[in-house]
């Protein structure tokens, strides 16, 4: 029995490789917030080993109301992110030279799995920034809370916020739906086959 | 056709009733609003640069609607901002005689390029003490002022060369050179007094500027002033009145002679003369005040000699064209081509031809010499005249269309003429008494054109009274289309004289926002709150503060005697467009600091009596900016009280004491 791969899956490989690469040049996400005294916006980019952007602004804001400060270097993440992806774009390569169907469904799933893991991590920190508050914050407003959006829009006090994929996220999701319809296409070519 | 009776009479009314004064409403047109209107939350076309007159300050307005954006402060102390108050500041002021405080701001010129306006700098004369200032349009900010040597009267100034090459100084008031003391009779000044050309020379990079060289000229005013350009570059025109050469009571005695002076500078012809060591040095002393974008700080530098040129040695280097009657404007149109003289007291407006001019020079077409300045003659050097022009004629100013634009100030109205064939076009009437008029770019080789603005010497019944001083006025004006069409009133400060606008395109996107922190080289800077301290230095306490929102660093401070001189160093650490800080102290005798974010300021106190003196931010920055404040403790001279100081919870004296 074949238990080679397409010469889509193959081609899926180098695509979903070279979009998850780009991670390095294009920022991943996007937090954009609007304030009636801030017509010209303020808004702030992921990378996945940076925090850019207008952080210094919104580091002087958030103090009235107590959020902590972001700073690159507490973001553990960092180094963890690009390591997790370096690690996969090579495992890409040793899959498309193995030219096996089970380890390029296992390498799909690896994938599938950063991005879950990476999504509740944002969320996780977006809770913790948005809840944990320096009890002394000159302003306290009864049971509000400052989480931000994990994805989409929201009102905060005087802000809205946006947040949203940034060019690098794009190639991310994009690199997500190539590898799990390429999985999905050498399924059913393996099903076609036995029959 | 023969028309019954009746409608003769009717038609003879209605030519009575056009023939009676235009009252105020029917000078406005029925689409003025429309044109004028600039919707909330959008900018203006064009910017305004206004002179500031007796306020010694320059103005922004936004044009068309009128609206005043800033008040620049250049050659008068602004305590609005601390200008002429802080420390970096006033060495801006200082002259040879001393600091000082205010001067008479006529006249703006905008740096050019290839004859058209750059974007890079706005030059401001000081009529008073003779000044000459460089404003930078990137922070709109007061960079340079350089005084002028032999002068008195700095009127005929800050005009350019199509290039920025130079801008130039010219006395309405003559004065012995050397400053040298003198008898007052005409005797004496026909002898000792003399007017000067000053030359100021302009670094292409950074702006900065020095004396290049003076034309030291026979004593008369020298009025107005324009550079050639295109066929006429290299040379310079000015005006003249009282070549009878009078020291008093000028109003009879100025105006006896028939015709007067354009005095033509050819300004490359002094180039190289100085260049061939033709020029003299004299032993003067000016001031030359710079301020340092990187520290935050201005310096002064005295300058003690200058080169002078002489024209009854030099005979190829000035010429005199007769001009009627104590000309008071001295326009040159877009093509360079045509001088515009405008006799103040003449019923004509004369214009000469720089081809006729130079032709007349080769020709030797001379009707004598004035103080040993050949005088060309008035037909040789003649385009024509613009005959019945109106009354008074004061200032020109172009379209870019082959039209100019006369202002009248006796018949109190804006004349529009033909260059070519001299014809009057058009008519409208100012309210009232017009001094000087601008059409945007109208002094360029590509004037913007569209509308031209008048800056009125009366204002009278044109706003709401306000006692006996009145508000001040420009009107603008529409010349679109055939006929100039009066569309908006605004009133201004000062007293305006000349103006520029140049197009909002050119400038509104490299404003400049914020001083970076990072490159803050500010002796006294604390380029954050980990860097506040306090230094007592014998009698001098520093102290090193910072502004942040909500809170400044330190606010409490303790160990300050009586007679100490307390330097309060301000370091503004926001980084963010709009968030100035400002600072003032109880009691203090000066003014309140305004600090740009990035900036360093500083003010000078020094407490007379023992006590608790609170500081705080004058200017409005955040939710708690009614927090942000603080205490100095002022303790009897030769207290034991040791010099302290903190904010919240950290002693930074602990701090540095565990160190």
């Amino acid at each position: 029995m074949n238990r080679k791969l397409s010469a889509f899956g193959k081609v899926s490989i180098i695509l979903a490789t070279g979009c998850i690469a780009m991670l390095w040049i294009v920022p991943m996400w996007r937090i954009d917030l609007a304030a009636p005294q801030y017509p010209e916006g303020i808004s702030m980019q992921i990378w996945i080993n940076d925090v850019k952007g207008d952080v210094e602004i919104i580091n002087g804001l958030n103090h009235y109301i107590g959020m902590k400060t972001i700073h690159k270097n507490d973001f553990k993440e960092f180094v963890y992110m690009p390591a997790a992806l370096g690690v996969f774009c090579l495992l890409g390569l040793l899959v498309l030279v193995l030219n096996r169907r089970a380890w390029f469904y296992a390498w799909t799933g690896l994938l599938i799995l950063i991005a879950a893991v990476s999504m509740y991590d944002f969320w996780k920190w977006e809770y913790d920034y948005g809840h944990n508050l320096d009890p002394t914050a000159p302003i306290k407003v009864p049971g509000m809370a400052y989480q931000p959006p994990l994805i989409g829009y929201k009102k905060m006090l005087n802000f809205e916020a946006l947040s949203q994929p940034d060019i690098g996220g794009w190639f991310f999701i994009a690199a997500t739906l190539l590898l799990t319809s390429a999985a999905l296409y050498e399924w059913r070519r393996a099903k076609k086959q036995r029959l | 056709m023969k028309l019954p009776p009746l409608l003769l009479a009717a038609a003879a009314a209605l030519t009575v009733q056009s023939c009676k004064m235009k009252s105020t409403e029917s000078a406005v047109g029925g689409d003025a609003a429309a044109r004028t209107y600039v919707a909330p939350g959008k900018y203006d076309e064009l910017y305004n640069f206004v002179s500031g007159g007796f306020s010694g300050q320059v103005s922004v307005y936004g044009l068309p609607s009128g609206r005043l954006l800033k008040v620049l402060p250049v050659f008068s102390v602004n305590p609005e901002n601390g200008y002429g108050y802080s420390e970096e500041t006033k060495p801006m002021l200082n002259t040879s005689h001393g600091f000082v405080p205010w001067d008479d701001q006529h006249h703006l010129a905008l740096s050019q390029t290839n004859g058209e306006h750059d974007g890079r700098w706005l030059f401001a004369n000081a009529n008073n003490s003779p000044r000459v200032a460089r404003i930078d349009l990137k922070a709109f900010k007061t960079m340079e002022i350089i005084e002028l040597p032999n002068s008195g009267g700095n009127h005929s100034s800050p005009f350019l060369t199509e290039n920025t090459e130079y801008v130039i100084a010219g006395t309405r008031f003559s004065v012995p050179v050397g400053n040298a003391e003198s008898p007052l009779d005409n005797a004496s000044y026909k002898k000792n007094f003399k007017s000067t050309a000053s030359f100021i020379g302009i670094d292409k990079h950074s702006g900065h500027m020095n004396v290049a060289f003076q034309i030291i000229l026979p004593g008369m005013d020298l009025d107005l002033s324009r550079a050639g350009k295109g066929p006429s570059h290299g040379w310079f025109f000015f005006s003249t009145y009282n070549t009878e050469q009078a020291s008093t009571l000028l109003e009879v005695n100025a105006s006896q002679k028939d015709k007067d002076f354009i005095v033509a500078v050819n300004w490359k012809k002094a180039e190289e003369y100085v260049k061939a060591g033709k020029a003299r040095k004299m032993a003067t002393e000016y001031y030359h005040n710079t301020f340092n974008e990187e520290n935050h700080a201005a310096t002064s530098e005295i300058i003690k000699e200058v080169l002078t040129l002489d024209p009854e040695e030099l005979k190829d280097l000035v010429y005199l064209i007769p001009c009627p009657k104590s000309p008071h404007g001295c326009d040159v149109d877009p093509s360079g081509e045509f001088i515009v003289g405008s006799g103040k007291l003449a019923a004509l407006i004369p214009v000469f031809a720089f081809r006729k001019f130079v032709k007349a020079i080769e020709d030797k077409a001379f009707e004598g010499e004035y103080n040993g300045i050949p005088v060309i003659k008035y037909e040789a050097a003649l385009h024509g005249e613009v005959q019945k022009p109106g009354l008074g004629p004061l200032h020109t100013e172009f379209d870019g269309k082959g039209n100019a634009y006369t202002s009248f100030f006796v018949s109190s109205e804006i004349v529009k003429w033909s260059v070519k064939d001299l014809k009057v076009l058009d008519r409208v009437p100012t309210y009232y008494s017009i001094g000087h008029l601008m059409v945007p770019g109208g002094d360029t080789k590509k004037p913007y054109g569209k509308y031209v603005v008048a800056y009125n010497k009366i204002t009278k019944d044109r706003y709401l009274p306000t006692g006996p001083e009145l508000a001040q006025s420009a009107q603008l004006y529409s010349i679109e289309g055939d006929k100039m069409q009066l569309l908006l009133d605004f009133p201004t400060i000062g007293e305006p004289h000349y103006a520029q606008a140049i197009p909002a395109e050119k400038l509104k996107n490299q404003s400049v926002k914020f001083f970076d922190i990072a490159k803050n080289k500010h002796p006294y800077v604390a380029a954050g709150e980990k860097a506040t301290k306090v230094e007592r230095k014998g009698n001098q306490v520093h102290v090193y503060m910072t502004a942040i929102r909500s809170h400044l660093t330190p606010d409490n401070i303790e160990g300050v005697q009586v007679g100490d001189e307390v330097y309060f160093h301000i370091t503004n650490l926001e980084q963010d467009w709009d968030i100035p800080h400002g600072f003032a102290i109880k009691h203090a005798a000066t003014a309140e600091l305004l600090v740009m974010p990035g900036e360093t300021s500083t003010l000078k106190f020094v407490p007379t009596q023992p006590g608790i003196y609170p500081f705080y931010c004058t200017d409005f920055c955040s939710a708690l900016h009614q927090e942000m404040q603080g205490y100095m403790r002022v303790s009897p001279k030769g207290s034991n009280v040791p010099l302290k100081w903190h904010t919240g919870g950290t002693d930074p004296t602990a701090a540095v004491a565990a160190k």
